[in-house]
């Protein structure tokens, strides 16, 4: 998994509610054969282009300051519906290093643990400032996302901690692999397994 | 203090405690499809983690299938890598594949319980967010990513933190018309889509216990559309007597031997939760939703939200959805014109499902400007289907009567609403785009859809 230590940049404010992993990712960009590398052009491509296929002006993620920028902002409930994982290398593909919303879809906060994007959970209130603060200094303002400290710094120099499972912050520092973690434990998975097939042998087919 | 179900399956799951909320949990059962399947094999064995134990793994191509009359693997060309590379990996390894135009193959969520693979009490995952299904057999299930896929088939575990837990109690008798669908329907439009955030979901109450097994299990496939990555119903005779007999079900002492098993898993009298909320089933009408979320749904007689009246947090949302929509606040949904009727997905393609749809149908025709499509779960369905004369009763009525597979649920197999048009669909996501580019979805059970297809709107199946 790749590290995520601490990203400063443009963030851009995608203020809409229930941002769902088919708007992230279209499902049939997963069946042609793109490369997890190469699903950036494609990512939120329902609301970035039109339907002839030019970009779209209005979308926030066509604008000046916002073309490159490594962090989004949103409301509540980001990355909620399927569990595709393209949604997250998608992201990642148009250079998206963490998103910072009130909460987020299970399945899409566990798959970014697993890619070294980070997800940010913040009050909606704290949000919305951080939005009003990018947008009143366009092209100049930054925000400051540090794992380390569980900190995000706003384009005016306010600091606003974040919570994150210890597991998880340790794992993304560090870029470890959970499967080798979890084999070096084979020998109490075998013994549960052993003591399982004794108890619920109509589960062992 | 009592246990509750989903305490009782997961504890008894914890290999060890793995420290700051953490556990290693078994798997007992993984699902495989071929949108996920083959690709998170290969990753798996080319990072030098084969399956360790092929045997609990399952697979069945359904996401990215022609459903088409009579299609094989060719029918949509982009499917066929997939299928192709979960075949290999599959076949290197003894997993059981229920291939195309093979007895068993279908919609993985149907599939399972079809099978007898998801046994009350098992831990099952699927890299699918509709895993929740199976919970309507009192297992523990959920979707999963492709990472976690990759973890699952080389350790057959998973790193997990445990949900807080929550229960949905149903009282009361179904009202005409009402069926699962509008219970789950009913209960996201009440709590909005992002309730079962960090929960587990058990669903309990008079009219739950009174449901068969098929609704149980469209009750759960929605979970996820409520947040909750698992829902589950409490095992009972009910599931025992659909699960006998089934291929994979354990048979003779076995059988009495888990049976005993599995009357010891429903949540103790005492048992505490995180959150209750309890539904009266005088309240659930049938619902048919707006908007381009679960949450956007209403009861069929009444009239389209207006966002100015509607919670102020929400009024973006409305707007913008009602604009996709092509909709008017205000104004009845009864009578919207409709171009496309689904019948199908791991939400409603079951047996039940389509008998339902077929008693609408039975000695009417369709609208003319509609196009209907009836596609059945799975291999089994289609000729349970078949047997009864149900493809008879669709046909003559002018709908389509296909292969199983997911289809134009998420359009990853090409079939598609087209852009602009309108659907009703029996499927469990209205999102923007969700059945193509540009269409616009409307949920409902598989009596509403198919009496949208004869009115060619929206109509309400009371009045049929």
């Amino acid at each position: 998994m790749d590290k995520f230590t601490k990203v400063t940049g443009v963030a851009t404010p995608l203020m809409r509610q229930n941002v769902d992993t088919d708007l992230i990712i279209r499902i049939e960009r997963l069946v042609d054969n793109v490369t997890r590398e190469g699903l950036g052009p494609y990512a939120f491509e329902q609301i970035r282009f039109k339907p002839d296929g030019s970009e779209d002006p209005d979308c926030i993620f066509n604008q000046a300051p916002y073309r490159d920028a490594p962090i989004i902002l949103s409301r509540e409930n980001f990355g909620c519906g399927s569990s595709r994982e393209g949604a997250v290398w998608a992201l990642k593909g148009m250079g998206i290093k963490a998103v910072i919303a009130p909460y987020f879809g299970d399945i899409f906060n566990n798959n970014c643990f697993q890619n070294g994007l980070l997800p940010v959970a913040l009050p909606i209130h704290e949000i919305e400032q951080l939005a009003d603060e990018m947008k009143a200094s366009p092209g100049n303002a930054r925000i400051t996302v540090d794992l380390e400290n569980c900190q995000v710094i706003s384009p005016t120099g306010r600091t606003i901690p974040f919570q994150v499972d210890a597991r998880r912050q340790h794992a993304m520092l560090n870029g470890l692999d959970d499967i080798a973690l979890t084999l070096s434990r084979r020998d109490e998975i075998e013994a549960w397994q052993a003591s399982d097939k004794s108890s619920r042998p109509w589960v062992w087919l | 203090m009592g246990k509750t179900l989903f305490d009782k399956i997961w504890d008894s799951h914890v290999i060890t405690d793995l420290g700051n909320g953490f556990v290693l949990l078994h798997i007992d059962r993984l699902l495989l499809h071929d949108m996920s399947g083959g690709k998170a094999l290969k990753e798996a064995i080319d990072k030098g983690y084969p399956p360790v134990q092929p045997r609990l793994i399952y697979g069945t191509p359904d996401h990215t299938m022609s459903t088409k009359p009579g299609r094989t693997e060719h029918t949509h060309p982009p499917g066929l890598p997939l299928i192709k590379s979960m075949r290999e990996t599959t076949s290197a390894y003894g997993i059981k594949l229920f291939d195309l135009g093979q007895d068993g193959q279908g919609i993985v969520h149907v599939m399972g319980p079809e099978q007898g693979l998801t046994l009350p009490g098992t831990t099952l995952v699927c890299g699918d967010s509709h895993t929740s299904t199976h919970g309507g057999m009192g297992a523990l299930a959920f979707g999963i990513g492709s990472s976690e896929l990759v973890h699952v088939i080389a350790t057959q575990t998973m790193v997990q933190r445990k949900p807080k837990r929550m229960r949905a109690s149903f009282e009361g008798k179904l009202m005409p018309g009402v069926t699962a669908k509008d219970m789950i329907l009913h209960l996201i439009g009440e709590l909005g889509t992002a309730a079962g955030t960090g929960y587990s979901v058990e669903y309990a109450g008079s009219a739950v216990r009174a449901l068969p097994v098929e609704a149980r299990l469209t009750l759960c496939n929605l979970t996820i559309e409520m947040g909750a990555r698992t829902g589950m119903v409490a095992p009972d005779d009910t599931t025992y007597e659909y699960l006998a007999g089934r291929d994979y079900a354990p048979k003779g002492a076995m059988w009495d031997r888990a049976v005993a098993h599995w009357r010891t898993l429903p949540t103790d009298p005492d048992a505490e939760f995180d959150r209750e909320h309890t539904i009266d089933m005088k309240n659930v009408a049938p619902q048919i939703t707006w908007g381009t979320s679960p949450e956007h749904v209403i009861a069929v007689d009444r009239a389209i939200p207006d966002p100015r009246t509607g919670p102020e947090e929400k009024r973006g949302a409305w707007e913008a959805a009602l604009q996709y929509q092509g909709l008017e606040p205000g104004k009845p949904i009864e009578g919207t014109p409709v171009d496309w009727v689904f019948i199908g997905s791991c939400t409603n393609s079951r047996i039940s499902d389509l008998r339902a749809a077929a008693e609408i149908v039975k000695g009417r025709h369709k609208a003319d400007h509609v196009t209907a499509w009836v596609v059945p779960g799975s291999v089994r369905i289609k000729a349970e289907a078949e047997a009864e004369g149900l493809d008879r009763v669709f046909l003559d009525a002018g709908f389509e009567w296909r292969e199983p597979g997911c289809s134009m649920c998420l359009a990853s197999n090409g079939e598609r609403v087209p852009p602009g048009k309108r659907s009703v669909s029996t499927s469990n996501r209205n999102f923007v785009g969700r059945q193509g580019p540009g269409a616009r979805t409307h949920l409902a059970s598989p009596a509403m859809a198919a009496a949208a297809a004869i009115k060619g709107a929206i109509a309400d199946v009371r009045k049929i």
